[in-house]
């Protein structure tokens, strides 16, 4: 039997239903079950079967639907998400459990995970921890850290109800049902029907001179629609994120700065994209510079940019040199980070629409007012011009902050007045994204004899790529923080953003400050080695405490608590000791160590200005509506954010309908970035609902202690009298508009001055297992304690630190992208579910003065202290320091073999 | 676009030489597109009943090209067979091996190729099936460098055949993380034992030459050796069979310096088990 397009109809059955589509029978099936049977919950990630985000149960059986001929599905049973959950039992309850356990942050991956566990669950093999990992090491998640979904898969046939509550309760995420059931939408599945397809052509060296050749021959040889070059561009071709710093141009001119810029744009119907040749393209390979090392002598890649610096940030607090030179102990070490790419399982999507003079970009992003202005700059259009809808985003972490898909689809719109849709291959993103900066850090620590500190000096030089980005970020915020939560009377930190012609390094999850915890957190214990002194004891012994001042010179009266946080893993630290002891005792060839280590973050902006807006209205029907825009990115600002809205204004979160980001209907909360939505979103709310509740109050003529419900319209209960609140008129009745920004004052000259209103801190601790004659590291167990201020959702809190916590293991033992070499999946590694150990979450509360309720921001927090506690757990296990991360198997064993 | 889904091999080899592609699980055939177009002509290899289980024969055991690693894992089959399935179920993820072949294993062609050590160390031949008749090649003979292979075009490795031989598998597999991972270097053997001490030992190595390689004289070299011995003499052998390389992965140095534990612990574990 041959299946031959186009009379190759292919029959099978999708979720119960007998299905018949017309297709290429040699095609992947997961695009055929996207395209053209309407399955958007089978997702893509990578093409490759590196992710699992694919995966589809074929005849029982899962499988990676994109490498799985169409034709090869004739006749086959194939079930989905979407289908499972609604029709099989184990899916069903599946479902449940994954949203008592918040199994799904972003989403993305959730398709893959829950239909991997049905097949463990059909087959009745027995459940541990250990079957569950082997039947879902397929699938990737760069959000939870794995544990949460472990335990949902665990607990699939339990029967206890959702928590309910406000502020305080560990509520499932409002969001959530959509993604555990299948119908959630991302990036690219909203696309619309018959959308072109954006295609960017991209630099295949590091730096390139190129020249065209004849594009409108090859556009109408080749029925393509249109191909979109910088001449095309009718605004400015530049854009960036830093004011003073848009630097990046949207389609290259004359010279590509990196591998994987976009010169052109191909746009047209995807067949016609699908069977394009070549593009008509010469390029010029010039020589390039990767690393910071020499970027002074090279060509600079930007005119205005001296010896190829983009910025510098400086601290100093005291004189660290003469307390260096007359310490009498002083340790000191070099210590260097790769590129960490964020590796979202969503690959960067949008789609535009033209209407009238107007354009609506639909993409998953974190930061949808800036990319609206982005978009105008680069159109040459005023901003209300621009709407940006934002879908569900699988994942973000900083990398889509920037503008990435969404140009390329509002210029061919713009200008085809067709609907255009894109969504890179992993390919792409690995290669045009953002990443983490790769980091050289030089350190010297110097203490007394007692084991307190006297003073530090840090010099960074962070490869910031081509493009400035948030490179600026990173270079001010590393001053402030690369003390570490303790006290420094004498201080001194220089930073430096270096160009070279590798993909800009911009926002990921820390700003720089992961990389400088990975030389300080090392130091300290190489310090309290020297000393003598117990690592813990150490660290404890110079806690910044409140009322004590930072290297900043700031100092709070309430909230600074890392005191806390490394008192409450004594426990644990002891056990661990002694259990590592007990084993060392009775093994050879493997050995255990114990690591610790602090990280402290400040919530926010630094020194500027970044306010949060949230607005509310109730109709005349008695609705209630929260436009909550600040993007939940999965790690939960749709659930948080309402938490305090509702319990500000007195109500039951089960009362509010929320409206998600969108630049025409929801004002601006700020980008999802520097851990600020639970604090600066979250005052917002918190004001937005105690307005609403001043006026609600007010027109019932009640006392303040009146009970508001919205079962019979709007009604007060105040003691023994009750109140229906009269509500008539078009659209919101009552509204509420409430803005919140973070007091904090401007940097002098060395960097002296209140940065950031709130700073979270955190320690954790991990248990490390090395095998001396290979140099592998198994991870035993982690404990991570973390103040929060007051957690708005504990469970939530646990899945940002376990999530934070995986991608702290990643920087620690296998992460380095490496342009041009690591291009995909299988050669950039991620943590897999066999890599995350069980993790202990304790939630400190230690009540902040500014934020809501007294509560903190946390996701940048949660993976600072991780790698360097990895590194530590190594070192006390082996005696070998892993200085050059990642400490991969083979740079570990070869520091064993030079002890 | 065409997708020929032949039932017998005789009618997959009567497609077959024509210039379109043989696919089987898909597991490297798509992701070696790199995300371009599919060929537009494929022969899928997974609806050939012959091609599929395994079967005992008179002087062995034959694997149909087809069998995928989740049907090496369920199936009965004797000690020997231990390292094969050990190794079945590290290749990639459950997706991977419910999709992936042995066929497809050996044909791709892989340094790295998780099958063909365990292979190696089972003395497995190949079947390789054309319209002129069948021929049969060593596994050693079959593959013949990176991406290379002897199979000739309008050929099909239609199956695996494996001796019967008495002894114990044993597998590991070397990576920087647990699933999903491609080997820095693998080791395979099957041994057997005498009042402890090694009477036959085969040993082959995977993703620190070109091709993997059977380590001809170290397993001469630990015949009467027990379980101290072997990680004794494994640790004064020279492993020049092998020629790593440097690679994302891991060095050429540390691949060589890994062996060494790691085969002395694929011996010792068969070893144990036996």
């Amino acid at each position: 039997m041959s299946l031959d397009a186009p009379h190759g109809h292919i029959g099978f059955t999708l979720n119960g239903d007998s299905v018949t589509v017309a297709t290429s029978p040699t095609a992947r099936l997961s695009e055929v079950l996207r395209e053209s049977a309407g399955a958007k919950d089978v997702k893509i990630g990578c093409n490759a079967g590196d992710c699992g985000a694919c995966t589809v149960l074929l005849d029982g059986a899962p499988v990676c639907a994109c490498m799985i001929a169409a034709g090869q599905a004739q006749g086959a049973v194939i079930e989905t998400q979407v289908g499972l959950v609604a029709d099989d039992p184990h899916a069903a309850r599946l479902a449940q459990s994954f949203q008592r356990h918040q199994a799904a942050q972003c989403g993305i991956c959730t398709p893959g995970m829950m239909v991997s566990a049905v097949a463990l669950l059909r087959s009745g093999a027995p459940l541990s921890s250990e079957a569950v990992e082997d039947a879902l090491g397929g699938v990737l998640c760069r959000c939870t850290g794995y544990r949460k979904i472990i335990d949902a898969v665990l607990d699939a046939s339990g029967t206890a109800p959702l928590s309910t509550g406000g502020v305080g309760a560990p509520i499932a995420r409002l969001d959530g049902w959509p993604k555990v059931s299948g119908t959630e939408r991302f990036g690219d599945d909203v696309a619309p029907e018959g959308a072109l397809l954006a295609r960017p052509i991209r630099a295949p060296y590091h730096r390139a001179a190129f020249r065209f050749g004849d594009l409108d021959a090859f556009r109408d040889a080749r029925g393509l629609e249109v191909i979109l070059t910088a001449a095309d561009i009718p605004g400015e071709n530049r854009f960036g994120v830093i004011p003073g710093f848009e630097d990046q141009p949207m389609l290259a001119e004359g010279e590509t700065r990196f591998k994987g810029e976009a010169v052109a744009c191909v746009v047209g119907t995807p067949e016609a994209i699908a069977a394009m040749p070549a593009f008509p393209v010469t390029w010029e390979e010039l020589p390039s510079i990767t690393t910071p090392k020499g970027a002074d002598k090279a060509a600079l890649l930007h005119a205005d940019r001296a010896e190829n610096v983009m910025c510098r940030g400086y601290v100093a607090r005291g004189d660290a040199g003469a307390a260096l030179a007359s310490a009498p102990h002083v340790v000191s070490g070099d210590f260097s980070t790769g590129f960490i790419e964020h590796g979202y399982i969503e690959p960067e999507a949008a789609s535009a629409v033209r209407v009238g003079d107007r354009l609506e970009i639909r993409c998953c992003t974190q930061a949808p007012f800036m990319n609206r202005d982005g978009i105008a700059g680069l159109m040459g259009l005023a901003p209300d011009q621009v709407r940006i809808l934002p879908t569900a985003v699988g994942g973000g972490f900083g990398s889509k902050l920037d503008l990435t898909a969404q140009p390329f689809v509002a210029l061919a719109a713009w200008i085809t007045g067709k609907p255009v849709r894109i969504a890179f291959t992993r390919t792409e993103s690995l290669m045009a994204s953002t990443k983490r900066h790769p980091s050289e850090v030089h350190m010297e620590i110097a203490a007394d004899d007692d084991g307190h500190i006297l003073g530090a000096r840090f010099d960074g030089v962070f490869n910031t790529g081509a493009y400035a980005s948030w490179g600026p970020t990173v270079a001010n915020r590393v001053p402030i923080h690369a003390s570490g939560p303790y006290r420094t009377p004498n201080y001194e930190a220089r930073s430096a953003g270096i160009h070279t012609n590798t993909a800009p390094a911009g926002a990921f999850r820390g700003f720089g400050v992961p990389q400088s915890a990975v030389a300080q957190e090392q130091l300290y214990d190489m310090m309290a080695e020297k000393l003598g002194i117990d690592r813990l004891e150490f660290r404890l012994r110079n806690a910044l405490r409140n009322g004590e001042p930072t290297v900043t010179g700031q100092v709070f009266e309430r909230g600074m608590a890392i005191d806390a946080c490394l008192e409450a893993l004594k426990p644990a630290w002891e056990t661990a000791l002694a259990d590592c002891a007990a084993f060392n005792a009775e093994h050879s060839g493997v050995k255990r160590g114990v690591g610790v280590a602090s990280g402290w973050y400040g919530c926010g902006n630094t020194s500027i200005s970044n306010p949060s807006t949230i607005r509310a209205g109730i109709t005349a029907a008695g609705e209630l509506f929260l436009h909550q825009g600040a993007v939940d990115i999965g790690q939960g600002s749709n659930t948080v954010i309402t938490q305090i809205f509702a319990q500000a204004l007195g109500v039951s979160v089960a009362d509010v309908s929320l409206i998600g980001a969108d630049t025409d209907i929801t004002p601006d909360a700020g980008k999802t970035s520097a851990s600020r939505q639970t604090y600066i979103s979250g005052n917002a709310a918190r004001l937005c609902g105690e307005a609403l509740r001043a006026q609600i109050l007010r027109l019932g003529n009640v006392s303040d202690t009146a009970v508001i419900s919205f079962d019979n319209g709007l009604t007060l209960s105040d003691g023994d009298a009750t109140v229906q609140v009269p509500l008539s008129g078009d659209g919101y009745v009552l509204e509420a508009v409430e803005s919140y920004d973070p007091p904090t004052t401007p940097l002098d000259e060395n960097g002296q001055g209140d940065p950031y209103a709130v700073f979270g801190t955190a320690a954790q601790l991990c248990v490390a297992e090395v095998d001396l004659a290979l140099g592998t590291t198994r991870l035993i167990r982690m404990v991570a304690a973390h103040d929060v201020g007051k957690a708005i959702n504990p469970l939530l809190v646990e899945g940002q630190v376990e999530g934070g916590v995986a991608q702290g293991i990643g920087l620690a033992l296998m992460e380095e992208f490496l342009p041009g070499r690591t291009e995909n999946l299988h050669d950039y590694l991620i943590p897999t579910i066999g890599d995350v150990p069980p993790i202990d979450t304790l939630i400190i509360e230690s009540g902040d003065a500014h934020g809501p309720y007294g509560a903190k921001g946390l996701g940048e927090h949660c993976l600072i202290p991780t790698a360097p506690a990895v590194l530590n757990a190594i070192a006390h296990a082996t005696g070998a320091r892993i200085h050059h991360l990642p400490a991969t198997p083979a740079r570990l064993r070869a520091a064993i073999k030079a002890l | 676009m065409t997708l020929h889904r032949p039932e017998s091999l005789e009618d997959a080899l009567a497609l077959s030489g024509g210039g379109a592609a043989l696919l089987a699980g898909g597991t490297d055939l798509y992701p070696g597109l790199r995300d371009g177009a599919p060929p537009p002509e494929l022969i899928d290899l997974t609806r050939i009943a012959s091609m599929k289980g395994i079967t005992r024969s008179d002087s062995g055991w034959r694997i149909g090209g087809a069998t995928t690693w989740t049907a090496i894992v369920k199936a009965d089959l004797p000690p020997m067979f231990d390292g094969l399935k050990a190794a079945a179920r590290e290749v990639g993820s459950v997706q991977i091996q419910n999709a992936g072949t042995l066929a497809g294993n050996l044909c791709n062609a892989s340094p790295a190729a998780d099958g063909v050590p365990a292979l190696l160390a089972l003395d497995a031949s190949v079947e390789l099936a054309s319209a002129g008749g069948t021929r049969v090649l060593p596994l050693e003979g079959f593959i013949l460098g990176p991406r290379r292979t002897a199979l000739e075009p309008g050929e099909i490795l239609s199956a695996i055949h494996i001796p019967d031989a008495p002894g114990q598998g044993a597998f590991l597999k070397l990576g920087a993380r647990k699933y999903l991972v491609i080997s820095i270097a693998m080791v395979a053997a099957t041994v057997t034992t005498r009042a402890g001490r090694i009477e036959t030992a085969r040993i082959a190595v995977g993703a620190c030459s070109p091709v993997a390689r059977r380590l001809s004289a170290l397993e001469t070299q630990l015949v009467g050796a027990t379980q101290d011995e072997v990680f004794a003499r494994t640790g004064a052998y020279a492993f020049d069979e092998l020629s790593p390389i440097d690679d994302v992965r891991a060095s050429a140095g540390y691949r060589l310096d890994a062996v060494t534990a790691l085969v002395a612990r694929t011996v010792a574990n068969a070893m144990e088990t036996l």
